[in-house]
């Protein structure tokens, strides 16, 4: 049997009601199971059933397959410690005085004698939470984190299986809070420590813990992993809020949104268009008086994100390459631009061969811009890896479509921009120098979508959608034009 | 910088501090024997004490005067205060730390109003009981004591099954209250007993020999070792009720036992001397602010400190204005308040 924590049909409460009621599930040994729910809906209330200082109606809690209520106070103290919310701290007691209480449930006898063992635990617990160097201090003098920290040592120095916590990161800053969660994590994993903690953050929550139990009212709404507990409709209707959820770009566990009550999509639709568009012979540059949504393979302010300047920096072909993110960077901060808010791209295609143009059709708008250049035109199907010459070319095309689009009508966008740049690379002949076939594109290439996220909505942008026929429409054309110029500049 | 220094340095040198603490408390027992209308030889002290009470011979004389007024007056006497002193100072650190307010004394649950309103009812009805005549007064105080802080607890336990501390201090001002408005009525309508009733609030420990001593040891002794063995559940129970429990105290008994030990060095203490004011707040404190708040020393070191301060404002009572006494109860105020002020003044200046 490894459930260390077993419950069954606890309900109880206050004297007037139940605040939980029907509570069952069980906890296996060195898990790190997290308590989520609303104010008010018992998580505290089961957390002092658990760690036995608050009586229960009915039920039964089994610890270590013994019933908590034949556990005495120190006995119960071996197996299971506590992180309390808050603790009185109404004397100055020095962090090591503080710590060595967490031995009370080991020591015997009437003299209760510090014994080796003791003093060896108290050091451990100091080291492991990184409170040593101040043992001598008082508690008054130290910050709430390293506070939480000496009570952490304290419920440590207890040798616990079981440890419980009440929302562990309340009051702590940010690195805080992820190094305890990360240690704890740690020693569920090594030790086996059994850990139960309440959650007021569920995207932490749902970072940290193996699994979740959400709890509604005093009742069990749901009991799982992270994804399975964290739906979208099943945390709207328990929190009675609107949320969005998103994925963690690096773990694979859901993170949730909250959604502000006031969003801008009412809001009249913008235009952009040539007014907001200037080219130097330096850069392209195209600012707007909002932030746009972006979806992009630019230098900077790729992936999905929000930007209100797009840079389309001329770079001689000779341009180290190394290091191009961080020297974008810098050369963004040099001409006045913030980079977090500029998707920046490059080209070495000279910026007067440009060619951009509004397109209006339904109702449906979109804004095209292209430089292009056939330097390093490549065909993506030839198997041959093909080398650079020291001729520019890049097609770097931004496509501003008005309306509010779904991620299927960024990524649709991507897709069928993509296809009419190849189509108008086709119709033009260009070809790979390498394998002599028709070319696809050139090795740099680089596209935007950027909407207004206002207006219309647009679910699909599909070759054969109104957004996707402008798109395809505009991106032939004006990659047609451009690299028209373009050939009569260079002579090909 | 210095001061700090050498507060910490005290606070991680605990020999030091039994043996500092208990310094004072002969000092103040020897100067306490030795101070008064008839001055007594230091020298000749420890020669009485010899012959006395270890039964020592020194082979020779001692006037019979300075053993008389040794062994029956200033000894019983000094002891007496000591115990006194002694047994306040510790349910006063117990009860600070128990009910996590540095500002409770023994008399927060109301104990010490219990056993005035005996001694009052005995000085206003002039009882004496048939067989224990003059110690009618102790006994009823301390009955009437312990019957007080059980009513309390019953009732505290009526309002609040789990007995949180904040429902038996509040209990413990109304019980002080309702009691202490007895007490005024019966102040009022008193006439010849006046002064003997105020005298006995203000408290005394003059003219009670060592009868009064073997009241009081019994108490002294088994509250005492009742507290300094719950030591360590006092320092959990600082942290609150509930972290306590988490940490493995069973806070229920505990808390009973450390109220009922508390109470009865207190209400022995308020029945053989009246009310005592200010040293069951100040020496624990005091003990804190230069020893730190671990019960396990706090406890015997108030003891220590706490009997020699009782003996020392004793002395200050009966010698101020000779040959009249002064009610201790002043004196302790007169003195602790201004030096607790210094020492608070000095202590929170320092940490800024």
């Amino acid at each position: 049997m490894t459930e260390l924590l077993k419950i069954t049909n606890v309900a109880g409460g206050y004297k007037e009601e139940n605040v939980l009621d029907g509570i069952s599930f069980e906890v296996q040994k060195g898990e790190l199971f997290g308590v989520l729910g609303p104010n008010g809906s018992g998580k505290t209330t089961l957390l002092k059933m658990i760690s036995g200082v608050m009586p229960f109606e009915q039920g039964e809690i089994m610890i270590k397959g013994k019933d908590i209520n034949k556990y005495t106070a120190k006995e119960l103290a071996k197996s299971i410690a506590v992180l309390p919310q808050h603790s009185a701290q109404a004397f100055s007691y020095t962090v090591k005085e503080t710590v060595s209480l967490g031995r009370y449930a080991h020591q015997r006898g009437w003299l209760q004698s510090f014994s080796p063992r003791d003093e060896e635990m108290v050091k451990t617990a100091m080291e492991q939470t990184g409170i040593s160097s101040f043992e001598d201090h008082h508690l008054h003098e130290l910050s709430g984190g390293e506070r939480q920290r000496v009570f952490l040592a304290q419920a440590l120095a207890q040798e616990p299986q079981i440890l419980l916590l009440d929302e562990p990161t309340n009051h702590l800053d940010l690195s805080f809070q992820k190094e305890l969660l990360d240690q704890l994590k740690q020693w569920s994993r090594e030790r086996q420590l059994t850990v139960v903690s309440i959650f007021h953050d569920l995207n932490l929550a749902g970072l940290f813990c193996d699994r979740l139990l959400l709890l509604e009212n005093g009742r069990i709404n749901r009991i799982g992993t992270p994804i399975e507990v964290l739906k979208q409709e099943r945390i709207e209707s328990v929190f009675h809020t609107s949320i969005e959820k998103l994925a963690h770009p690096t773990v694979p566990k859901p993170q949730m949104v909250l959604l502000p009550e006031e969003l801008p999509r009412s809001e009249k639709n913008i235009q952009i268009n040539e007014q907001n568009l200037k080219v130097t012979g330096q850069f392209i540059k195209l600012q707007t008086p909002i932030l746009l949504k972006t979806l992009s393979s630019g230098v900077t302010g790729s992936g999905f994100g929000w930007h209100h300047t797009f840079i389309n920096r001329h770079v001689d072909h000779s341009y180290d390459c190394t290091d191009h993110a961080s020297e974008m960077k810098e050369y963004l901060k040099a001409n006045g631009f913030t980079p977090e808010e500029t998707v920046g791209m490059m080209t070495a295609v000279n910026l007067q061969d440009a060619a951009y143009r509004f397109y209006e059709e339904d109702g449906i708008e979109a804004f095209i811009v292209v430089t292009a250049g056939t330097g390093n035109a490549v065909d993506a199907t030839s198997s041959r890896r093909t080398s650079y010459k020291p001729t520019p070319g890049t097609i770097n095309a931004w496509v501003f479509a008005g309306g509010l689009l779904s991620e299927t009508a960024f990524v649709q966008s991507m897709i069928t921009a993509t296809e009419a740049k190849v189509k108008a690379l086709f119709d033009l002949g260009v070809k790979d120098p390498v394998t002599a076939t028709l070319a696809t594109g050139t090795s740099t290439d680089s596209l935007l979508i950027a909407a207004s996220q206002r207006g219309k909505s647009i679910q699909y942008a599909g070759p054969i959608t109104p957004l996707g026929n402008l798109i395809s429409k505009g991106i032939y054309e004006c990659v047609t034009k451009s690299l028209e110029k373009y050939k009569r500049r260079y002579q090909v | 910088m210095q001061e700090q220094y050498t507060l910490t340095h005290l606070k991680n040198n605990k020999w030091l501090a039994y043996l500092l603490a208990a310094v004072f408390l002969i000092c103040a027992m020897v100067i306490g024997i030795s101070v008064g209308t008839v001055s007594v030889p230091i020298s000749f002290i420890f020669r009485v004490i010899c012959v006395e009470i270890l039964h020592f011979p020194i082979g020779e004389e001692i006037d019979p005067m300075y053993t008389n007024i040794v062994m029956n007056i200033r000894l019983p006497r000094v002891i007496l205060a000591g115990l006194i002193g002694a047994s306040l100072a510790i349910a006063g650190a117990a009860f600070q730390g128990l009910l996590r307010n540095p500002l409770a004394d023994p008399y927060t649950l109301g104990v010490s109003s219990g056993a005035s309103v005996g001694a009052v009812v005995t000085l206003f009805f002039q009882l004496s009981l048939p067989g224990i005549g003059l110690y009618t007064l102790p006994l009823f105080s301390i009955t009437s004591a312990f019957a007080t802080i059980l009513l309390v607890l019953l009732f505290a336990r009526k309002v609040d099954r789990s007995m949180k501390v904040e429902t038996i201090i509040l209990t413990g001002i109304i019980f002080s209250s309702f009691l202490g408005a007895f007490i005024s009525l019966m102040i009022a309508l008193t006439g010849d007993e006046l002064r003997q009733i105020i005298g006995w609030l203000l408290g005394s420990v003059s003219m009670r020999g060592w009868e009064y001593i073997k009241i009081m040891l019994p108490f002294f002794i088994l509250g005492s070792l009742l507290l300094l063995f719950s030591a360590r559940e006092l320092n959990a129970m600082s942290f609150g009720e509930e972290q306590a429990q988490h940490l493995g105290v069973n806070v229920q008994k505990r808390k009973l036992l450390v109220i009922a030990s508390a109470s009865i060095l207190t209400g022995a203490a308020v029945a053989v001397s009246g009310t005592i004011g200010f040293v069951g707040l100040v020496i624990p404190h005091l003990a804190r602010l230069v020893w730190g708040p671990d019960h396990k020393h706090l406890l015997p070191l108030s003891i220590l400190t706490g009997a020699g301060f009782l003996i020392l404002a004793d002395l200050v009572a009966r010698t101020v204005i000779s040959p009249t006494e002064l009610p201790i109860g002043v004196i302790t105020a007169l003195i602790g308040a201004p030096v607790f002020a210094a020492i608070l003044v000095r202590k929170r200046g320092g940490r800024r």
